[in-house]
């Protein structure tokens, strides 16, 4: 039996992101199913599961960084400040 | 007592310790997960309908003689080989939906709840039949061991509901009369009752 390996991702509560959660090695998108039902539901842990197998996965891994291009970076940019302000001036507005 | 429904219990029983045999040592390690979850799966249909009979239902469960089941021959024979346990697997869900779906339009409807939950369980565990009988369906050992358990498999039924399963399992209808019936038990249950019943008999009453 061919087998393949199916990366397993699990939504725990509807509504929320899909977190990887492992993988199952099954011969077809089937088995790979039922075995991850068993695997990754069982006990009622997942609202869902995306079954994706190894292969359609793009990775992605070397980043060039040569010219130290930190400016780009958020870093530094304190966001809380501009929010806090701009919640004062929402609540001041008039309604 | 209701013998239809003991029969339904016991066969749940048994076939849920059989299948746990298989727990470790199943042929790759996401089936082991799997089997052994069918097979916890079936234990407790079991505890609901003997809590539908009993107050009891350990002491129904275990506190009786071999000779005293009412399961079926189909799910007490000790099989070590994987295409004989994926060909019971698959004729004992194709049985056991007839069962099911008759006892879903029980008339007690306490019996026909509990079926139609049992029923929405079942719908994997026919899934994972399924795809198992697509894949070695035409494999010579599968087949044969289709063929020998075949008469085992109408035993589960009342002889009323044998063509039903005839038709599903796309087998002859004329061969209903080789049925191995409910009543008499095959060899192979005396080791496995000694066994699911030893901390009970040891300890008279235990609860775990």
């Amino acid at each position: 039996m061919t087998q393949e390996v199916f990366e397993v991702f699990r939504q725990e509560r509807k509504g929320r992101p899909f977190e990887h959660a492992g993988s199952v090695v099954a011969p077809d998108a089937d088995f790979a199913e039922a075995w991850a039902r068993e695997q990754y539901g069982r006990r009622g842990e997942s609202a869902a599961l995306w079954l994706v197998p190894r292969d359609a996965i793009r990775d992605v891994e070397d980043w060039a960084d040569e010219f130290d291009l930190k400016y780009r970076r958020v870093d530094g940019y304190s966001i809380k400040t501009r929010l806090k302000e701009a919640r004062e001036r929402a609540a001041a507005r008039p309604r | 007592m209701n013998e239809l429904l003991l029969g339904l219990a016991d066969d749940e029983l048994v076939l849920g310790w059989r299948e746990s045999e298989w727990t470790g040592i199943a042929p790759m390690l996401e089936e082991d997960v799997a089997f052994s979850s069918i097979a916890q799966n079936e234990i407790g249909h079991a505890r609901a309908v003997y809590q539908l009979l009993t107050d009891d239902a350990d002491a129904l469960a275990f506190d009786r003689r071999p000779e005293e089941y009412r399961c079926a021959p189909l799910v007490e024979l000790r099989r070590l080989e994987w295409a004989p346990t994926i060909a019971r697997r698959w004729l004992y869900e194709l049985a056991d939906q007839v069962r099911i779906e008759h006892l879903m339009r029980d008339e007690d409807s306490r019996v026909a709840g509990l079926a139609a939950k049992i029923d929405r369980e079942e719908a994997y565990h026919r899934m994972h039949a399924e795809m198992w009988h697509a894949r070695l369906a035409g494999e010579p050992r599968f087949e044969a061991a289709v063929a020998e358990l075949w008469p085992y498999a109408l035993g589960v039924l009342p002889e009323q509901q044998r063509p039903e399963l005839a038709a599903r399992a796309n087998r002859p209808r004329d061969e209903v009369s080789q049925a191995v019936e409910r009543g008499a038990h095959s060899d192979d249950l005396q080791a496995l009752w000694e066994e699911m019943t030893s901390v009970r008999r040891s300890v008279p009453g235990a609860a775990w």
